[in-house]
């Protein structure tokens, strides 16, 4: 068994650029490491949201504050893209046409955006029901942990953005392919991460 | 399978299975709370047995982790890391509910 048949995180460059994959199983780590910190971070953003929901204070509950349909449109807006994403990896790997990548990038980049936007809504009708973070020790918890996944989102738009630009102005060389794997792996992580949430928050606090 | 080495179908595939799977079981956590047909608490046990059902998708098939194939520090990472989220939060809310018992 050789170094090469070994599989980093994500998806593999393999034999289609040998020495583009030699480097991004050292370069994917390093970022691996950093995503696992991450998911360690929400998950005691999650023990607090866990411990704090009942604590409403005689203020909005959970089952007033979440409405299923939008919850359930963000979902599928995420997984989507994420879908998507991965046919921007496959499109990058097999080297198809530039028009191609750019146009897988820049669909998963609109379905990003498309939930963060749907996001923000809710949170504006939660404004409008009085539903602000200094309101309850439910609802500071809930927005120290539910933004802080949409924050990631923004970023991972932002990353996107760059990404599409480096493509048209690079070109696929080595770097920008080791890049474009670990955006892979952030914006699949952030689809793990709102499972967790989609669960533990909307659901459980939809459950009659 | 083998190595890193998949034809593009392959790949493909791999990302459109995981989509399936992906949707048919948010599909089905959603429904269960939108058309309730168990007791709450059931409920609740079922909807996060789908989550944790759908996170071990997640990782094998858009993240591509396998136990036989990933190279075993990330492996290893997965599993440390999984140690700490179950040893702090089941710890947090072991003691902080056992702490809200007692003073109620």
């Amino acid at each position: 068994m050789t170094a090469s048949d070994i599989r980093h995180a994500g998806l593999n460059l393999g034999d289609t650029d040998e020495l583009t994959h030699e480097q991004a199983g050292r370069a994917l780590f390093g970022f691996w490491v950093f995503l696992m910190s991450d998911a360690v971070l929400f998950a005691l953003l999650f023990a607090t949201y866990g411990v704090m929901v009942s604590a409403t204070a005689g203020g909005p509950t959970p089952a007033l504050e979440y409405k299923i349909l939008p919850a359930f449109l963000e979902t599928l807006t995420l997984l989507t893209s994420s879908f998507t994403f991965g046919m921007t990896s496959v499109t990058m790997k097999r080297g198809a046409s530039r028009r191609q990548l750019l146009a897988w990038m820049g669909l998963t980049l609109v379905l990003g955006a498309a939930f963060l936007g749907m996001e923000l809504h809710d949170f504006a009708d939660m404004f409008g029901d009085a539903a602000y973070p200094t309101r309850s020790g439910y609802l500071s918890s809930f927005f120290a942990l539910v933004p802080l996944h949409g924050l990631h989102v923004f970023f991972g738009i932002i990353w996107i953005a760059v990404m599409m630009m480096q493509v048209m102005v690079f070109g696929l060389d080595a770097p920008v392919k080791i890049n474009i794997l670990r955006l892979g792996l952030f914006w699949h992580f952030l689809d793990i991460v709102w499972i967790a949430i989609f669960s533990v928050v909307y659901l459980q606090g939809l459950i009659r | 399978m083998s190595g890193p080495n998949l034809s593009k179908r392959d790949e493909i595939r791999s990302y459109a299975t995981g989509y399936g799977f992906a949707l048919a079981l948010t599909g089905a956590a959603f429904a269960i709370v939108h058309w309730p047909s168990f007791a709450s608490i059931t409920t609740l046990a079922i909807v996060l047995g789908l989550a944790l059902v759908q996170m071990v998708v997640h990782f094998r098939f858009f993240l591509q982790i396998s136990f036989r194939k990933s190279a075993s520090d990330d492996l290893r990472l997965i599993l440390f890391a999984a140690l700490i989220v179950i040893l702090m939060v089941s710890g947090t809310l072991v003691i902080i509910f056992n702490l809200r018992a007692r003073m109620m």
